[in-house]
């Protein structure tokens, strides 16, 4: 019963998570690559509702915001005038799900308002856009990676297990090989093997063969143990002394066991290759400005000065806490939910 | 030839190691005997004692400063060695250093430079004519391969260097040469008595490595090698035998110790230093400085903007005659950057404020040539400095036969969309930015302009070895003020004539000019001609725009309150230049 209701929290989290990226086009207020030149590393925009003379607006509205004169780089309120908050309103054109061109945002500010929920970033771009649109391509990407990574983990490290002797020697040590092969030198020769400018899909499907190539080796080797060991289980051996074939046994006993440690790997590597998309931008395979994705958004944290200077460049970064959170409980919970089936 | 006694005694190179274990004999050598040649300076009389320390960002790779090429060994270097004239960085002139006068040929081409007598290194020995001559020798050795050779071959022909006495050295070049007082700042005189087995024995370029006996170099810089820690710090001691004093007659320096640590990045550096670990900080980002000086009061340090540097930053396109290999995308797009009209379409349409403001927090300078205004002498104020106007940009285009479609874009005669990518190094940040702005403000004129930002070696085999690339954002600071400096970037056949390098012919008339404006600047001796035919490169740079100046960074610096004489300046070393008059107070 509890796991039942942690699955269903963590399904509704994440499905409002991702049509949230879906429609990402539809909740920014602003385009990814909107700079804003006089207002580089804005803080959040606050909504109000009482007016510098204590006047009370049922509609909140903004302030637009003027450099303070007392600290060089900060910014206070512009209390002149203000701007109404406004919802379904007219903006920028992008594309739903990259098929149905609009013009229609959630929220957005009448005039010349600003509205920066998430704080604007060092060219005075809006964070919330950027996060919304950088999920994109870094969950995508990360969920596609992931698949790979563990589909191939399954692939060879259940032949691996099973079969044992040669094959298990062969795939063991190939992928011992690959564990030890210098990445980081690899990648410099498939990028200075690659044209200089690489288009969006093109960048979108080298992150994902990239990291999902790279990353199966660790989920083959733990799928092969837990196959090892499932092969030699009672039922799996009454199975075979009645005759069942090796797809039967794979299919229907073996490979039901290693569901736990296949969900939880899915769950550890997407934010792993979040994080590597990072390395990936830096040698230049990855993404670059002014498209937005998770990955350059938390990047701009190792710096000192964002670090020390800018809470809300922080934000980014504490909304992936519940997404990942999210994945982990919902693999937790099919995991179990698949123990009491199986039991 | 009066030499005093005391350097003959300590012949043996094993007694100078004993001596140096003994405070108090080394001691003995801080009053200077008669007959020692020794500079006075003029800056406030500090007290002795002390350590300083210092962060650098990376581990120096050699201590050899015939072959150092980072900055982290060059840092060191220079603390160890002296060279036989200077360049004060607070003046940008030329002073006497281990040469106590000179005196150059009516034609320009002989230069006599006399040593200050009775000085030595730092284990005691005397410096000779011969260690001069032993140095020269070994920077021009072209099996050595010193990074610093092509300064000393002038007019193509290598520079003579003879002694005359144990004194005298004269230097003998093959046209007279501008700024040639210059050239010997940065040239390390090294102790023949140590060295010219390993040079006989062509073992020179392993000696002198980072982790070598103290007892194996000796220098005639403010300190001496004591200690090195792999991965974490090397430790100079004070040299007892420096050649300057103070005005009270104090033998300089006044420092014990000078500690360099090792740190990993800029950000490091600058969190050590707000921390208290280190006393003397350069190289700054605007981004740090900003975040540092919140705390100046409180944690007592004080930091220092000395406005622009030598350092332009520049996009520049790929102008390569690449022939049958040039791909035929490159080769279509070369014929827009070809176009000079295009050149000035592109500059007329960047917002070099923004880029100031939201690259540098505002410390920094826009620029319209190479010459920074930090260069105050050789500054050509006449050229002009045009404010963005697409509308200009606009019209450039149109001349040059580019058209737009409905939709904005930007098109050529032929129809096919401008659109080319901006290379430039990930690992600097400031550069990234400026790229991304520029994408921003190019998109304003219908050009599709994509940023690629690659890791830094990758990127430079692309610009000076593959030529596979269409634009790039980069930076240069030239090491000295001086023109002859630039002479690299701005002859066709330079190695960093980035736009084109190594050209067999100049490619293009202006190109053609510039080479005869260069090599005239070079050989003429009046500093007003000189600046005339500069003035001229300036203008034909800001007109052609093979480079188009950004911005220079302003040079940014700090130290702590305790650190006596901190006078930081805009050419490198920015702030340890003056080490040997530093004190702690």
């Amino acid at each position: 019963m509890k796991s039942r209701r942690k699955l269903w929290g963590a399904l509704i989290l994440l499905a409002v998570f991702h049509a949230l990226i879906l429609f990402a086009g539809f909740f920014a207020p602003y385009g990814f690559a909107v700079q804003d030149r006089e207002m580089p590393f804005a803080p959040p925009t606050r909504l109000h509702f009482t007016d510098a003379r204590g006047k009370v607006h049922l509609r909140p509205f903004v302030y637009g915001l003027k450099d303070d004169p007392a600290n060089p780089g900060a910014y206070v309120a512009d209390t002149s005038e203000l701007y109404p908050l406004r919802f379904f309103v007219r903006g920028a054109p992008y594309k739903v799900a990259g098929l149905i061109e609009s013009r229609l945002h959630l929220v957005g500010v009448e005039g010349d308002g600003r509205l920066f929920l998430m704080g604007t970033d060092g060219y005075g771009r809006d964070q919330l856009s950027r996060f919304l649109y950088g999920g994109q391509i870094s969950l995508l990407a990360g969920l596609l990676a992931a698949a790979l990574s563990v589909f191939l983990g399954v692939v060879i490290g259940a032949l691996a297990g099973f079969y044992g002797g040669w094959i298990d020697e062969l795939l063991m040590r190939g992928s011992e090989i690959f564990l030890a092969l210098p990445w980081l030198y690899l990648l410099f020769a498939v990028r200075a093997a690659l044209p200089l400018h690489i288009a969006e899909w093109q960048v979108f499907l080298l992150l994902v063969a990239v990291m999902g190539l790279i990353g199966w080796a660790r989920p083959a080797r733990m799928i092969r143990g837990v196959v090892l060991s499932a092969k030699e289980r009672k039922f799996v051996l009454a199975a075979r002394g009645f005759g069942a074939s090796d797809a039967h046994l794979l299919f229907q006993h073996v490979l039901p066991q290693t569901y736990g440690v296949v969900f939880t790997q899915i769950a550890l590597l997407i934010p792993q290759y979040v994080l590597a998309e990072v390395t990936l931008s830096f040698l230049g395979l990855g993404v670059g400005e002014p498209m937005a994705s998770w990955g350059t958004l938390l990047s701009s944290l190792q710096q000192y000065y964002v670090l020390s200077s800018y809470w809300w460049m922080f934000l980014p970064a504490l909304l992936l806490i519940p997404l990942f959170l999210g994945y982990y409980t919902m693999a937790d919970a099919l995991q179990e939910r698949l123990k009491s089936v199986s039991l | 030839m009066a030499r005093a006694g005391l350097g003959k005694s300590i012949a043996a190179l094993g007694f100078a190691a004993i001596c140096a274990c003994f405070p108090a004999c080394s001691a003995s050598a801080a009053q200077p005997p008669v007959g020692e040649d020794l500079m006075v300076t003029t800056s406030p009389v500090g007290h002795a004692g002390g350590r300083l320390v210092f962060a650098l960002r990376s581990e120096p790779k050699t201590l050899n400063p015939v072959l150092a090429e980072d900055a982290a060994s060059q840092d060191v270097i220079r603390c160890l060695t002296a060279d036989l004239i200077d360049i004060n960085r607070a003046t940008q002139k030329t002073e006497p250093a281990l040469a106590k006068s000179w005196t150059v040929s009516r034609d320009g081409k002989q230069y006599t430079l006399h040593l200050r007598r009775g000085i030595r290194f730092s284990d005691g020995q005397p410096l000779t004519a011969d260690d001069v001559v032993f140095s020269f020798q070994l920077y021009l050795d072209e099996k050595i391969d010193s990074p610093q050779r092509d300064l000393l071959v002038v007019g193509g022909k290598p520079i003579a260097v003879e002694k005359v006495d144990s004194e005298t050295v004269r230097f003998t070049l093959a046209q007279s040469y501008a700024a040639a007082d210059r050239l010997f700042d940065g040239f390390a005189i090294l102790p023949r008595h140590l060295l010219e087995s390993a040079y006989r024995g062509g073992t020179f370029s392993q000696a002198l490595s980072v982790s070598m006996q103290p007892s194996q170099f000796a220098g005639l810089g403010p300190f001496r090698l004591k200690e090195y820690v792999p991965g974490e710090r090397i430790v100079l001691e004070r040299n007892p035998y420096y050649w300057k004093q103070d005005r009270s007659g104090n033998r300089l320096p006044y420092l014990d110790e000078i500690v360099f640590l090792f740190v990993s990045s800029e950000d490091t550096q600058a969190i050590r230093f707000q921390a208290g670990d280190t006393d003397v900080i350069d190289r700054l980002s605007a981004e740090n400085f900003a975040v540092l000086s919140k705390q100046q009061a409180a944690r007592h340090y004080h930091l220092d903007d000395l406005g622009p540097g030598l350092e332009y930053n520049f996009l520049f396109f790929n102008l390569n005659d690449l022939g049958p290999k040039a791909s035929p995308d490159l080769a279509h797009k070369q014929c827009w950057f070809e176009d000079a009209r295009f050149r000035q379409a592109v500059s007329a349409a960047i917002d070099r404020e923004a880029i100031v403001r939201l690259a540098y927090n505002g410390r920094a300078t826009p620029i319209w040539t190479q010459v920074t205004p930090g260069n105050k002498l050789w500054i050509d104020a006449s050229i002009p400095r045009e404010p963005r106007s697409i509308d200009r940009a606009r019209d450039l285009l149109k001349s040059a036969g580019f058209s737009w479609k409905s939709d904005g874009t930007l098109i050529d005669a032929k129809g096919l969309p401008v659109e080319f990518s901006i290379l430039t190094s990930s690992s600097n940040a400031q550069r990234v930015k400026i790229a991304a702005l520029i994408q921003d403000d190019l998109s304003h004129l219908g050009m599709n302009v994509h940023v690629v930002s690659l890791e830094f070696h990758a990127m430079v085999a692309r610009l000076l070895n593959s030529h596979d690339y269409e634009a790039a954002v980069m930076g240069l600071a030239s090491g000295d003020a001086d023109p002859t400096a630039e002479m690299n970037v701005w002859m066709s056949n330079g190695d960093t004539h980035l736009w084109h390098p190594n050209e067999a012919k100049p490619a293009t008339p202006w190109e053609a000019e510039i080479d005869r404006l260069m090599q005239q600047q070079l050989v003429t001796l009046d500093y007003a001609k000189r600046k005339r035919l500069y003035d001229r490169v300036q203008e034909i740079v800001a007109q052609n725009l093979p480079v188009i100046c950004l911005v220079s960074p302003d040079i940014l610096a700090g130290a702590s309150d305790r650190v006596g004489n901190f006078q930081p300046a805009i050419l490198s070393p920015y702030t340890l230049w003056n080490v040997d008059q530093l004190y702690v107070r």
